[in-house]
């Protein structure tokens, strides 16, 4: 639920994530989620390090239910890294901002 | 007098940490804390808490924690992100290791906490796709279907509780006859048409392709096995300490839980340990945020006595 990450929906999945020409990482979040919350300064501050090479994108799962389901997201948060409209790699759970990190930095490759 | 970067290093962010922090900060000592995730620690995936004083209605995990670090900053409380990687106590400068530097504290807290711990049965296969540790973070998910929850303590009964508010029906699976967990939470849980006790029984599998489908499930008196049409598993039983970076630098008991005296010294004199990851016979947000109280006061004369 980070602060300053576009809030995209279902119905701009396909154009902002699997259309994007960057890689794209999504952050499926939920209001009544805390780790959610506790997670998103950490998100914030990767998008102010990585955002000019990656798109940070948010989806409320309690809204928008059709995106979770088609990628089989029963946990959150969960971040998924999208390259050309493919999932490149997945975190479910609260993880370390160094693990994030490398993640980004392994997609990026 | 030994010079190093800080007086005190707090190693974790959860209760005992950040309560740790507000101390040191107050007693103006030159203090650091680290945390590896997100201040908040094994609270966060607490839906609901109403035995920490001061609540009247109750707080969830999130709120509390964020107003504990809310405290913790505005009384000058530095926090880092970052995850320690080893500790060099053998000096009177103690050397910590995190990802690009070490740096140097004359004493340091340990308040790394626990983490759930696993049924060791391949659930990780399911992670994200039915197993879950965290109620109010998955059981939304689980609207109209059936789960299955392991353990018989205070979170297995609270978090079971909570998740008949999404799934249709409940299985709680508990190795003995009887709940662990405290007597308002049973009274609870046993008038809760949604929850099916099985007891004396453990989870010894799972299946499914996607996600889970279904969960296997022994008797330990019968010996007899099933397996239960589930979409779901959340496993509560028990923790393990956050001491992987410990590598026996203090002394711990066979669990790996921190042993300290009743000043919450280690072990190894300057280093204290507080809160879940402490060998200790209760572990809740009260009395993590007691020891850490202590343990800050021992660090500071400990501190003072060095000049």
């Amino acid at each position: 639920m980070a602060d300053n990450i576009i809030e995209i929906n279902d119905d701009s999945f396909e154009k902002i994530v699997l259309k994007s020409d960057k890689p794209v990482m999504v952050d499926f979040w939920a209001p009544w989620c805390g780790p959610c919350k506790a997670i998103a300064p950490t998100i914030d501050a990767l998008e102010k390090e990585f955002g000019d090479k990656m798109t940070f994108v948010k989806v409320n799962v309690d809204d928008n239910p059709i995106s979770p389901s088609k990628y089989g997201v029963q946990a959150i948060p969960t971040l998924l890294f999208f390259k050309k409209g493919q999932i490149a790699d997945q975190i479910t759970g609260m993880v370390a901002k160094q693990k994030l990190e490398e993640t980004i930095k392994n997609v990026l490759l | 007098m030994i010079t190093t970067d800080y007086d005190l290093i707090i190693i974790g962010a959860g209760p005992a940490g950040l309560t740790a922090g507000i101390y040191a900060a107050r007693a103006r000592m030159n203090v650091l804390l680290l945390e590896k995730a997100a201040p908040g620690g094994q609270i966060l995936i607490t839906d609901w808490i109403e035995n920490y004083p001061g609540f009247p209605e109750g707080i969830s995990g999130y709120d509390l924690s964020e107003k504990m670090k809310i405290q913790a900053e505005s009384l000058g409380l530095k926090i880092e992100s970052a995850e320690v990687h080893s500790l060099n106590l053998s000096n009177d400068a103690k050397e910590i290791l995190i990802k690009d530097r070490t740096i140097t504290a004359k004493s340091i807290i340990i308040a790394s906490g626990a983490s759930p711990r696993k049924l060791g049965i391949g659930e990780e296969k399911f992670f994200g796709k039915g197993v879950s540790f965290c109620a109010t973070c998955d059981g939304p998910f689980f609207r109209d279907k059936t789960v299955v929850a392991v353990g018989g303590g205070d979170t297995a009964v609270q978090e079971s509780i909570f998740l008949t508010k999404f799934a249709k029906k409940v299985y709680l699976v508990h190795r003995r006859d009887e709940l662990r967990a405290a007597k308002i939470l049973q009274e609870r849980v046993l008038k809760n048409e949604k929850v099916e006790f099985i007891w004396d029984s453990v989870v010894t599998g799972m299946e499914g392709f996607f996600g889970v489908e279904g969960v296997k499930i022994k008797n330990l008196k019968t010996n007899e096995e099933k397996t239960i049409k589930a979409n779901g598993c959340f496993i509560w039983v028990g923790i393990l300490p956050n001491t992987s970076f410990l590598n026996d630098s203090v002394k711990t008991d066979q669990f790996g839980f921190i042993l300290a005296d009743a000043r919450m010294q280690t072990s190894v004199p300057g280093v204290f340990a507080a809160g879940d990851v402490r060998d200790t016979p209760l572990r809740q947000i009260a009395t993590a945020v007691g020891d850490a109280a202590v343990a800050a006061v021992s660090a500071e004369h400990y501190i003072e006595n060095l000049s």
